[in-house]
């Protein structure tokens, strides 16, 4: 060892690669959510894929944690497309949130025909972002939602029971809502990167 | 093979290579024709289906010239003008050829200085091109008279020993006046450019109407798809030659003794392209219950707008392949209904039953007391025990005036199962929660 070369100079130099301490970046489809971002392997929504939230009941925040996605890509003149929603959005409540309506379609649609819009709202490449609530996906149907978001570069949201939380699903990103005791967010699958152990608590806010 | 004439008298009007092999000509009768050949088709001739196939491809050819014109048989159009925009007339040409190809016509295309040589030309061989005058009349000049498409009173030249153009035009002009009449002289002088020819322009109808009769009857409409996708295609070539699209058409399911099925193709704005207008009818047409078989098949197209291409943004974020979005909402309207596809806006009303609507654009502030992001169709009471309030409550006393009236209580809730809930009960109680939204 001919010269000592201080580490704290090596690091300055960015010489050193550090494994664990990666700069908090922002991905390309942010949630709005820091916390949520901050673990997330993308910073963000993984871009171009399906998504799937998880609820105990209808209810629990789980439109909260969209809707600053959703207000970001209407405002910026991109269209969303909600297919077959469980109830009637409140357009004053959406608003209210950031989201521009005049970007926003809504597609009534029975329950099997909803699979088939999805995947045409999906693979069109004209939507940046789909939501759907389907009741009997099983994993071929939401393998074809994945294939199709691929495709048409868009986000797709898939919301679910959580009894479905056993069964493997082709989704890029799992989250479990947990509305009692607490509102919290559980990652249960995040392509790219090991489930986090923790919950993140979500902040439930009425404007 | 086509035949035309009286039933005890026909005669064969067009016969295909096999036939003319065989020895068939045409005007040859058709028992002469029977005896030289036992078995062949005979199709009668239809001079209507004929006038109206010409219109059709006159409409088609209305897309690379403003200036058509009809001659028996033929399709004449001024191009001169038109290579500045389509190219040299090689890729004109080419350009024709697909066109005619893709709608399944057989055909032959000259390209001559006058409109009559283009004419006797094409009859002559196919892709003759002579771009001048000079050229053009070397080119005539070996046209034999029975190719000429010269007035009738010529059909007698050949007997005489003069079997070509070139010798009928190196006659004197006084003797063939004399003895054939003025008719003669003015057709050569239109097939050479001395007199104008003096042709009626054609102009596309307004009304595009086209009617396949099927070959037998059929009942189920997977049948009626290849019909179905020969006629929109015929209809979007119609559109592009007339620099239009169409916003809405009828597909007319015809049945025996004249009942038919009306199935009416709406769309939010104009189009043009094959695919779309296949798929939208397509789609239509599969939620229809065919009542009886189906004869014959129309499609009716009389609001014809005017097309206006959709623009993109150069630096559109969205892939290259993307379907525009106004194409994306009439594919869902096809399959699953007209009113499927729409968007929610607020109302000046604030009761929450009428604060929204289809469609509505009143241009409303954001609301400033709290509003739930799903809205229930009806109120559902909340059973259990009591909630946990969140804030309120938030007054709602309106619609005296138009027998909606409400007088409402509005709260935040929290469900014992952790939801968040705008709930109402009558003012001042407390008691008896209706459930009217979730802040999902």
């Amino acid at each position: 060892m001919a010269a000592v070369v201080a580490l704290s100079s090596l690091i300055e130099a960015r010489q050193v690669w550090r494994g664990r301490e990666a700069p908090a970046r922002v991905g390309d489809q942010p949630t709005g959510w820091k916390a949520l971002d901050a673990i997330l392997p993308a910073g963000g929504w993984p871009d171009a894929s399906l998504s799937e939230i998880l609820l105990p009941v209808d209810g629990v925040g789980e439109l909260q944690l969209v809707l600053p996605t959703l207000a970001r890509l209407t405002k910026h003149k991109r269209s969303v497309v909600i297919v077959a929603p469980p109830y009637v959005p409140c357009v004053a409540g959406w608003r209210q949130h950031g989201v521009d309506m005049r970007r926003v379609e809504i597609v009534s649609a029975i329950e099997k025909e909803g699979l088939w819009t999805t995947e045409q709202c999906l693979r069109s490449g004209s939507c940046s972002a789909v939501l759907a609530w389907p009741h009997q996906a099983d994993d071929r149907a939401l393998r074809r939602l994945q294939v199709a978001a691929d495709t048409g570069k868009a986000l797709a949201f898939v919301f679910r029971d959580r009894r479905h939380l056993s069964n493997a699903s082709p989704a890029a990103l799992r989250l479990e809502l947990e509305a009692m005791p607490c509102a919290q967010i559980w990652v249960r699958k995040c392509r790219g990167a090991n489930v986090p152990s923790q919950p993140i608590p979500l902040t439930r806010y009425v404007h | 093979m086509l035949v035309d004439g009286a039933a005890n008298a026909r005669t064969v009007v067009a016969a295909n290579d096999s036939a003319r092999a065989a020895g068939l000509r045409v005007g040859q009768r058709l028992t002469a024709a029977q005896a030289l050949l036992a078995q062949f088709d005979a199709v009668p001739y239809d001079p209507q289906g004929v006038e109206k196939w010409h219109r059709f491809l006159a409409a088609i050819a209305y897309r690379y010239s403003s200036e058509v014109c009809l001659l028996p048989h033929a399709i004449v159009l001024e191009v001169s003008k038109s290579m500045g925009l389509f190219g040299p007339w090689p890729r004109l040409e080419s350009l024709l050829r697909a066109d005619l190809t893709d709608l399944g016509f057989r055909h032959r295309i000259a390209a001559a200085p006058t409109p009559y040589a283009a004419y006797v030309l094409a009859g002559v061989s196919d892709g003759q091109a002579v771009l001048t005058a000079d050229v053009m009349r070397r080119a005539l000049r070996h046209v034999p008279i029975l190719k000429s498409r010269l007035p009738a009173s010529a059909a007698s030249l050949p007997g005489m020993g003069i079997r070509t153009l070139g010798q009928l035009m190196a006659l004197p002009r006084d003797g063939l006046r004399r003895r054939f009449g003025a008719e003669l002289l003015a057709m050569l002088d239109r097939l050479t450019g001395d007199i104008p020819s003096g042709l009626e322009n054609f102009r596309p109808p307004d009304v595009f109407d086209l009617r396949i009769e099927l070959l037998h009857d059929v009942e189920n409409q997977a049948m009626l798809v290849f019909p179905v996708r020969r006629m929109t295609g015929d209809l979007a070539a119609y559109l592009a030659g007339r620099d239009g699209g169409v916003q809405r058409f009828l597909l007319r399911l015809e049945h025996r003794d004249g009942r038919y099925t009306d199935v009416p193709v709406g769309l939010l704005a104009a189009e043009r392209d094959a695919g779309m207008l296949f798929e939208f009818a397509r789609g239509r047409l599969e939620h229809v219950a065919l009542p009886e078989p189906v004869v014959a098949l129309r499609l009716i197209a009389r609001d014809l707008p005017a097309f206006v291409p959709a623009g993109r943004d150069l630096f559109d974020e969205r892939p290259a392949n993307a379907m525009p979005m106004a194409q994306l909402r009439e594919r869902l309207r096809a399959r699953l209904g007209d009113s499927a596809v729409y968007q929610l806006g607020s109302t000046t009303d604030p009761r929450p039953e009428r604060a929204q609507q289809v469609a509505a654009t009143a241009n409303v502030a954001v609301e400033a007391h709290p509003r739930p992001t799903w809205l229930l169709d009806r109120p559902i009471p909340l059973r259990g025990m009591a909630p946990l309030i969140l804030s309120g409550p938030e007054r709602l006393e309106t619609g005296w005036w138009d027998d909606g009236e409400v007088c409402r209580d509005y709260y935040v809730v929290e469900t014992a199962q952790g939801q968040h809930a705008w709930a109402f009960c009558p003012p001042g109680e407390q008691v008896g929660w209706m459930i009217h939204g979730w802040f999902a």
